[in-house]
């Protein structure tokens, strides 16, 4: 768990070697080393801010691809909501759920179907007296990274719940063993078609469980041009979708929040933004706020890094898809006890994310405050431009580098040129200076 | 035993919107050295209270952060009307904060009472129309 397996690869040919995601990542895990980039692991949240950033495409998420699992007997798609939002006149989502059928699934499980149960059980599980508020949606990986890399103090306030994708594979292989007994576990694989490489990663890194039930995560963008074609021939689609509005309003910012039918929440979503938010929880700035929704993606899954279409249009697509949805179809009756036992326990994490001191500049405190010292007086010799010439995101971080060992002040462009301005003054003797005149 | 580092800080008074980010900034910094969790947030929820009670009330001022392996020294220092009761104005709910603030969430009278139950130490020096000296130590 945890471990630093990401999904964001770089095509080394296409770097440039140019400060477009060194100055955007918001953990600062980017060098640029050799005229490329690099990605510092154990730092990389995967928000795939850099995918969506890089002007010359170098940089790519990893994923799964379909032929992987064709020696599945039983495969089945777990589509993300944020997919239903990727397709023009789009009036009804079976069109969506068959397609996929007819590009190589056997059966199909949404997303959406567990969302509506997590936000039922969301609901009783904050009727607790006995739980740290406010509760943190778990939904987006990222989310839980960030958090644990920078503000463990809220590490207690997140819903330990296992994510909607995550007990959708477990319930979707059960049912297929109970439609299909014959059927034996090894034959049957659960296989996600993500909208992000967050979530990508973590199939491989699971949090909060040892082993993901989900056996591979498709990109939604890879296999949209051979799912739409499949769509276009679908004359009778069959009735495969079991969600609606709260299951599928997940896919957008807010939508998770607004299933709990409480007014006290908040829902942010950019991960700059949802930086901001945790900063001022963190200081109790919102004692009265129930439950804190926030997602990495503007927008919300739909803002993915492996989705298709722009997220607002996404989400206004959305928006009439649900229409003519019923509201819930996957509704938990109130239980017998309320709050967190209110909650079946398979719900919930069996492990829970722990502080990842990430940026920590030694293992002793005493080592660190040296270090930090250094840092303290190299950077203010520094000229504070924060160009990214020398292959950091700011002077700041140059001086932690050349302090850690990984860089050398001669990195730094303008000292270079102070360096040669000096020398130049130092050979300048009076006499060549004559020289020169005359000459 | 590593001796003290300093880290000092310029409070703006005239920009409401950055009041907040020096405690930012000594949070992202006191994680680099690796304090526990708990005091790091304990550091920054006090000084966060002693900004924006100098942006509010005192046209900004100074922050100094004092960081020793044993504790840390957070000394907010401003040129400001200065407390005329202190006694009073330790107490919660009570605050002297104008209407415009208040409609922004602040001024609930809870600014020095956080600060002395976040801190296992608050002193506080004012001299009224001089400015106002707050000195937080928190233990490691």
């Amino acid at each position: 768990m945890q471990s630093n397996i990401h999904s964001v690869s770089l095509e080394v040919d296409k770097c440039k070697g140019c400060t477009h995601c060194l100055k955007r990542c918001p953990t600062e895990a980017i060098r640029i080393r050799d005229g490329h980039a690099v990605i510092i692991t154990e730092r990389c949240i995967d928000c795939g801010e850099c995918i969506r950033l890089c002007p010359y495409k170098a940089k790519k998420a990893t994923y799964d691809k379909l032929e992987q699992f064709d020696h599945f007997k039983y495969k089945i798609a777990i589509p993300a909501p944020a997919l239903y939002g990727q397709f023009v006149n789009l009036d009804d989502i079976d069109y969506v759920l068959t397609g996929l059928l007819h590009c190589g699934f056997d059966d199909v499980f949404e997303v959406s179907r567990a969302a509506e149960l997590v936000s039922d059980y969301t609901r009783y599980y904050l009727h607790d007296p006995h739980i740290q508020k406010p509760v943190i949606s778990s939904a987006c990986p990222v989310i839980i990274r960030l958090i644990a890399a920078r503000f463990p103090y809220l590490l207690d306030n997140l819903l330990p719940m296992l994510p909607p994708v995550e007990l959708a594979a477990r319930i979707a292989k059960k049912e297929a063993k109970e439609k299909h007994p014959e059927l034996k576990d090894e034959d049957i694989c659960a296989i996600f078609i993500s909208p992000c490489p967050a979530k990508v990663s973590y199939v491989k890194s699971p949090i909060g469980v040892e082993k993901s039930a989900i056996d591979g995560a498709l990109s939604m963008s890879d296999i949209y041009f051979k799912l739409v074609s499949a769509m276009k021939k679908i004359k009778n689609p069959e009735s495969l979708s079991k969600s609606g509005v709260i299951g599928v309003s997940w896919a957008g910012a807010g939508g998770e929040s607004s299933a709990l039918f409480n007014d006290k929440y908040l829902a942010a979503d950019g991960i700059e933004n949802c930086i901001e938010v945790l900063d001022q929880i963190e200081n109790d700035n919102f004692s009265d706020l129930e439950f804190i929704e926030l997602n990495a993606c503007h927008g919300g899954c739909v803002g993915g890094a492996l989705t298709v279409e722009n997220a607002y249009i996404a989400k206004a697509r959305l928006q009439s898809l649900r229409r003519y949805l019923p509201v819930s179809q996957n509704r938990v009756p109130p239980p017998e006890k309320d709050g967190r036992e209110g909650v079946p326990e398979e719900f919930f994490w069996s492990s829970a994310p722990e502080y990842r001191p990430v940026t920590m500049l030694a293992g002793d405190k005493s080592a660190a405050m040296k270090k930090m010292m250094d840092i303290e007086r190299l950077t203010e010799m520094l000229s504070h431009l924060d160009c990214g010439s020398c292959g950091a995101p700011t002077c700041r971080a140059l001086a932690e580098d050349i302090v850690n060992g990984e860089a050398s002040e001669s990195d730094c462009i303008i000292k270079m040129r102070q360096q040669i301005h000096d020398l130049y003054a130092e050979h300048k003797t009076p006499e060549s200076d004559d020289a020169g005149q005359e000459g | 035993m590593t001796e003290g580092i300093r880290f000092h800080y310029d409070v703006d008074g005239d920009n409401f919107t950055s009041a907040g980010e020096a405690s930012v900034n000594v949070k992202k910094k006191l994680r680099q050295m690796g304090f526990d969790p708990d005091v790091i947030r304990r550091v920054s929820i006090a000084m966060y209270e002693g900004e924006i009670n100098m942006v509010i009330h005192a046209d900004g001022g100074e922050a100094d952060v004092e960081v020793l392996s044993d504790k840390i020294i957070i000394t907010l220092a401003d040129k400001g009307p200065g407390i005329p009761d202190i006694e009073q104005a330790m107490q919660e709910g009570f605050s002297t904060a104008p209407d415009n603030i208040r409609s922004l969430g602040f001024g609930a009278g809870m600014g020095l009472p956080n600060m002395k139950r976040y801190t296992d130490s608050l002193e506080i020096e004012s001299e009224v129309g001089v400015g106002t000296t707050v000195r937080m130590t928190v233990n490691v």
